[in-house]
């Protein structure tokens, strides 16, 4: 009853979604005041139906209904209960429940928090956002079906793939989707910007936030994906350049540029076309993604779809989306004014440079991606791109990106000087040059990568923090003026140091672990020792363990250095018997220089085990540096310019209704 | 004017010197950075270069898997029509086993009518029904195709397979 119930939400949610999609449309073109609102109560309706119907089917998880044949196939009855939870969105169905509810979240949002939106342009926002949601809402309805009913219901489930039982992926999936979609926030904006014809600087302080919050959730959930494939998959990486990885890389990619590039609409009124198109592009990355993982043309964990009906049903979306999008960009975008000019050596230039290596970049990696593709569809050879590939395109792309980093942040607008920036990054730029001489003499005079890497590091960084220095007088100016000017420094300036600075700790883990990697592979018997790199390795031996759903062997580790002890771990082999699958979980020491990671193989015939052990440096730091990165963005949505800079008409400052019309618009 | 038709030549530069260097990068890459898919028949056939990196798909031999006191591990690799030996430093994926589709990357260390594979990795299935795609073309193409479900048929195998 109540999963019927969830059915009849998705057919309301499915009507809400396609009055929301066209009835403001038509009031906007004939200023018709009602019909405008009527798009943000229908976003409004449309989340609480969707909530219904995504808590009606957490709710047949939870009681394990099995009369449903998406929790029978997902789900049984012994695992735990946040497995339970999250078994919802680890399957085709429930994850698209899961995106329409994120797209309505934020259809919803555009609604209550948009106060400050001409009632037109809101209502052109939301119908977009609206038209997206219908043709999600008739893909789920007609191909997939989560509440479909299984008669006789089976006595329990088949289980979910073990390798997906774990925190990091429980959360791994909501977060990712609350960036892919939240970019759908962007498109819709750019997309009535593009009707009005209209694209300015409240435009861009509208559409800044929704980007922020969108970027900082996928940033967060492509680096719990890569946290989870480093401890759960036992192959000592975190990122293997595979195509489901990209399919979430090139939108955040884009959403990077597009970031940036609003910054130069906000600023100085140019680069508008370029900012929509990178729009436009973001979102078509996401779905492009949402294609690739979910129509089984990758084969991966995430390829639960393999009906090709649905795969030509996204296909379909796919290309209505994209190929109406972009055809609106080629008809309404030379339309628009282009803005103040500015020399090739400013901020505007540093952003811009930003813009085309984050833009080529993406492109190797589409083109990376989709070639092996479009090259088996043509009936070519089969081959696979792997990292090697990458390795040779996307690193080349990137530093001289990095380098440039912290000289654009230091620029001035319009008309930068480039001697100026170095001087007052020269504390950053000795710090980097330094970082690498000594690398070079007193660690290892072969490795010019890792050094190139610690030195690009360390120059982002101290090029932050230097410049941030600079901008508050430090040492120049008494200390009570410093503090001034501290705290006069908008939210802003400080996200950029924190997101900066991030990605400079970023590439502190991935040089060190790339370069720096430790690795043995031997066989071990209980109670043998060996070494690697300054640990001494006690192999214990082996024993079992009976988990809540699975039985387990394990081995021990016990792990000294210079006799003093450091660590004791523990790997695994677990036997899940409802899914019939074993998996293999690390045994992981982590601290801030290190992670030992240790990997139990299979039993030799002479009584010994196959173990690969691995020393990771500074492994930790790769999600650390992620995570001060999305910090940044988040200090940036706290800037109070984002509130107060767009326009409000004088009857809203006397605290009246700030989302009546505005002149121009009615 | 000047100042603008300045502004969009330097532009235009940029853009074309960063296109331009992509696509090189990009093309050296895709000459010899990717992996092709071949078929131990191919290899038998000695149509794979020695010291090419690039990855085969086939059905582990029935008794055939032999460890090594050393932790490494020794197999052969058939398509039903030929078999190749492989050579693995490593540990093996959880559903590696015998009669079981999987698909190794690696070079040649020795080429000709006994070949040896020296494989940097092996990628197995994560899901008990699934049979990688590209075996089951192997398998197709040595004109053997029993197999009860088609590829793709079941969900899943690995983050990077």
């Amino acid at each position: 009853m109540i999963a019927e119930l969830g059915h009849f939400a998705l057919v309301m949610a499915l009507g809400l979604a396609i009055a929301q999609g066209s009835l403001p449309f038509l009031g906007a073109a004939r200023h018709d005041l009602a019909l405008m609102r009527l798009g943000s109560t229908a976003a409004v309706g449309q989340l609480a139906c969707v909530t219904l119907a995504l808590a009606a089917l957490t709710n047949a998880y939870v009681t394990s209904d099995f009369s449903l044949l998406n929790v029978y196939e997902n789900s049984h009855s012994a695992k735990p209960l946040l497995y339970k939870i999250s078994g919802v969105w680890g399957n085709h169905e429930g994850s698209l429940v899961l995106w329409v509810w994120i797209l309505a979240l934020f259809g919803a949002a555009v609604a209550l928090f948009g106060r400050n939106l001409p009632l037109p342009f809101k209502a052109r926002t939301l119908a977009v956002q609206g038209l997206i949601g219908t043709g999600f809402l008739l893909f789920m309805l007609f191909t997939s079906n989560p509440f479909e009913r299984l008669v006789p219901a089976p006595l329990d489930g088949t289980g979910l793939n073990p390798i997906l039982q774990d925190p990091g992926l429980a959360f791994h999936p909501p977060m990712l989707y609350l960036g892919y979609v939240g970019l759908s926030v962007t498109f819709s904006f750019a997309m009535a910007a593009l009707i009005e014809g209209r694209v300015d600087a409240s435009w861009a302080r509208w559409v800044r936030p929704w980007t922020l919050v969108a970027w900082v959730a996928l940033t967060l959930g492509i680096a719990l994906g890569s946290w989870w494939a480093y401890y759960e998959l036992g192959w000592g990486g975190w990122w293997f350049w595979d195509p489901v990885e990209n399919a979430s890389f090139m939108p955040w990619l884009a959403a990077t540029a597009l970031l940036h590039s609003a910054i130069v609409v906000e600023k100085r009124d140019t680069l508008k076309s370029w900012t929509i198109l990178l729009a436009i592009l973001a979102f078509s990355l996401s779905l492009l993604g949402t294609f690739l993982v979910r129509s089984g043309v990758l084969t991966s964990v995430h390829a639960f779809a393999v009906d090709p009906s649905r795969g030509v049903f996204i296909l379909a979306l796919l290309v209505i989306a994209i190929g109406g999008s972009l055809a609106m960009f080629a008809l309404r975008a030379p339309a628009m004014q282009p803005g103040g000019h500015f020399a090739p050596v400013s901020r505007e230039g540093g952003l811009l440079l930003n813009n085309l290596l984050l833009a080529t970049a993406t492109a190797t990696v589409l083109l990376g991606t989709l070639y092996p593709l479009a090259l088996e569809v043509v009936g070519g050879a089969k081959i696979s791109v792997g990292p090697p590939f990458f390795n040779a395109t996307f690193v080349p792309l990137m530093l001289p990106l990095l380098l440039a980093v912290p000289i654009g942040a230091t620029l001035a607008w319009k008309r930068g000087n480039l001697m100026g920036a170095f001087r007052r990054l020269r504390l950053a730029v000795a710090a980097a040059l330094a970082t690498m001489a000594l690398y070079l003499v007193l660690v290892s005079p072969q490795s010019l990568g890792a050094a190139l890497g610690f030195g690009l590091a360390v120059w982002l960084i101290g090029g932050s923090v230097t410049d941030l220095a600079a901008r508050v007088g430090l040492l120049e100016l008494a200390p009570g003026r410093t503090w001034q000017r501290l705290k006069g420094l908008p939210a802003s300036a400080f996200a950029v140091t924190i997101a900066h600075a991030g990605l400079g700790v970023l590439i502190v883990g991935i040089t060190a672990s790339s370069t720096l990697q430790e690795e043995r592979l031997l066989a071990m018997r209980p109670g043998e020792t060996t070494t690697i790199g300054r640990y001494e390795v006690r192999f214990a031996g082996v024993d079992e363990r009976q988990g809540p759903n699975y039985s387990a062997l394990r081995a021990t580790f016990e792990t000294t250095s210079g006799g003093l002890p450091v660590a004791t771990l523990h790997s695994e082999k677990r036997f899940f018997p409802v899914e019939g699958q074993p998996t293999t979980e690390a045994g992981i020491h982590t601290n801030l220089w290190r992670d030992l990671y240790f990997v139990l193989g299979d039993r030799t015939p002479d009584g010994a085990w196959a173990v690969r052990l691995y020393i990771n440096p500074f492994v930790i730091w790769i999600w650390g540096g992620v995570g001060i990165m999305a910090l940044g963005g988040l200090v940036s949505l706290l800037d109070r310019r984002l509130r107060v800079g767009a326009p409000t008409t004088a009857a809203a400052r006397r605290g009246g209704r700030p989302d009546l019309p505005d002149p121009v618009g009615a | 004017m000047r100042f603008r038709k300045r502004q969009r030549l330097v532009l235009i530069g940029l853009a074309l010197l960063l296109l331009g260097g992509a696509t090189a990068l990009t093309l050296t890459a895709l000459g010899d950075k990717i992996a092709f898919f071949v078929t131990p028949t191919q290899i038998v056939g000695g149509e794979v270069a020695v010291d090419r990196n690039f990855r085969v798909g086939g059905l582990v031999v029935d008794g055939s898997i032999r460890r090594e006191s050393d932790g490494s591990v020794a197999f052969r690799l058939t398509d039903t029509a030929n078999e190749i030996e492989v050579h693995y430093q490593g540990i093996l994926p959880d559903l590696f086993r015998e009669g079981q589709g999987i698909v190794a990357q690696g070079t040649l260390v020795s080429a000709g009518a006994e070949p040896v594979l020296s494989a940097s990795e092996i990628l197995a299935k994560h899901d008990e029904n699934y049979m990688p795609r590209e075996v089951t073309d192997a398998l197709k193409e040595a004109g053997y195709w029993q197999h009860n479900e088609a590829a793709g048929d079941a969900p899943a195998d690995g983050v990077s397979q």
